[in-house]
């Protein structure tokens, strides 16, 4: 078949999905760097929100809650290769904004779940005998990882859905990839439909997941 | 930087400012009802298999794709919306989900015992709801509802994606049109600080009252 024979020809859906399989990976690949990149970065947020520096950790929050994510993206994307000369491109750009957000969030759910066990726990492990050591291993993390994991599929899933912007800087991800069909086949409604579908086929699954895991595990 | 070309385009970004606030305010308050609305349903026992339906799907996917979707989806079925209507409807959809959760929230947080002492004392459904539930669900649930309406004043710079004139759109525009980076990002900045601190000094407030 000539590359002409294949303008509007009415893609089934079958053919749309098998399209939008690379931006669906990009979009994926994106979330999951931000994400993994965020949980170093949260604990990097929470030492400085213990610190003496508290403020600036308090600052950063606010610039994050304040300010919304498509303003930071513009501004990185734009602003960045004028200022520093530095052109980091519209994933580079999108990272670091993802990354320097997801840090605030993922500290703050660290920030909670700490608060959350009791110090008459941590008092119990010392009187039982257990040394720094195995009140990390039996007590604390054990605790942390529970209090923590739901919240942060919370994070994963509010990632996924903002990662859809980043088409809005020239990331060819999963939002761009519908586009590029529609472009040639006219037919937004079924594109954009499937791509409601899709996005909720991700992130429906994992917020039902993390609000199951935070009855299971509830302390109470 | 070039200040005399700032000023030119400050009634620009007036108008800009006041397109956000205009369709993030309309926007707020039709979420607000629906989400009010839903939740007075979802408690008294109708409708919750649509409403729990709407509110994952409200929730679970990106404002973009449900903007592109009415703006772009919703002509191949004759049905023509200005890219301003196509917005505020995505945002009430979206919203709508939010508030629903918040109302809903506000309901179940109040001991079933008073609706069954106010039904012993002769009040109808509809009193019940006016006199002894609402003032307390809209007292309780009043930081958690400013949060969700300061949230979907933010999520207003979307609807620059399919040209509706706010913030956004006038800045990404206007570096198009005049390969002026420097100015128009910081009027970008300048403009969402003037309109989103106030939002959540604001917010903040209520939440300190409210503890």
């Amino acid at each position: 078949m000539s590359s002409s024979a294949m303008i509007a020809t009415g893609m089934t859906i079958p053919d749309i999905l098998l399209q939008l399989i690379p931006g669906l990976g990009q979009t994926l690949l994106l979330t999951f760097a931000s994400l993994a990149l965020s949980l170093p970065g949260g604990l990097l947020y929470v030492l400085l929100a213990q610190s003496r520096f508290a403020m600036l950790a308090r600052g950063w929050l606010e610039l994050f809650r304040t300010i919304p994510l498509l303003v930071w993206l513009f501004l990185l994307f734009f602003g960045l290769p004028l200022w520093t000369g530095l052109d980091i491109g519209g994933i580079g750009s999108a990272v670091l904004v993802f990354v320097l957000w997801g840090s605030t969030e993922a500290g703050e759910v660290f920030r909670g779940a700490w608060r959350a066990i009791p110090v008459a726990q941590l008092e119990a492990g010392i009187s039982l005998g257990l040394n720094t050591r195995q009140r990390w291993r039996y007590l604390i993390l054990p605790q942390l990882l529970r209090l923590s994991l739901p919240p942060l599929m919370n994070v994963a899933t509010r990632l996924i859905k903002t990662s859809s912007l980043t088409v809005l800087i020239g990331v060819t991800e999963l939002t761009k990839a519908g586009q590029q069909i529609i472009e040639r086949e006219d037919n937004a409604l079924l594109v954009y439909g499937l791509l409601l579908l899709g996005y909720f086929a991700i992130c429906f699954p994992l917020s039902l997941a993390a609000r199951r895991l935070e009855q299971r595990w509830s302390l109470a | 930087m070039d200040w005399n070309f700032i000023l030119s385009q400050l009634p620009e970004y007036g108008l800009a400012l006041a397109t956000t606030v205009l369709i993030g305010g309309v926007a707020v308050l039709l979420s607000a009802l629906i989400g009010v609305a839903n939740a007075v349903s979802w408690y008294f026992g109708y409708g919750r298999f649509l409403i729990a339906a709407y509110v994952e799907i409200g929730r679970n996917t990106p404002l973009l794709i449900q903007l592109f979707l009415l703006y772009f989806g919703l002509p191949k079925l004759g049905i023509l919306l200005s890219a301003e209507a196509c917005g505020v409807l995505a945002l009430t959809f979206l919203g709508g989900a939010y508030f629903t959760e918040v109302y809903r929230a506000g309901f179940a947080g109040i001991a079933p015992e008073q609706a069954q002492a106010a039904r012993a004392l002769g009040l109808s459904g509809r009193q019940l709801l006016t006199l002894v539930l609402w003032p307390q669900v809209w007292q309780r649930q009043l930081p958690a509802a400013a949060a969700t309406g300061c949230f979907l004043m933010r999520e207003t710079t979307v609807l620059s994606a399919i040209a509706v004139a706010e913030i956004m759109y006038t800045t990404t525009n206007g570096i198009a049109l005049y390969y002026l980076t420097y100015e128009f990002l910081l009027m970008m900045t300048l403009c969402c600080l003037l309109l989103f601190v106030p939002l959540s000094i604001g917010l903040r407030k209520l939440e300190v009252r409210a503890l």
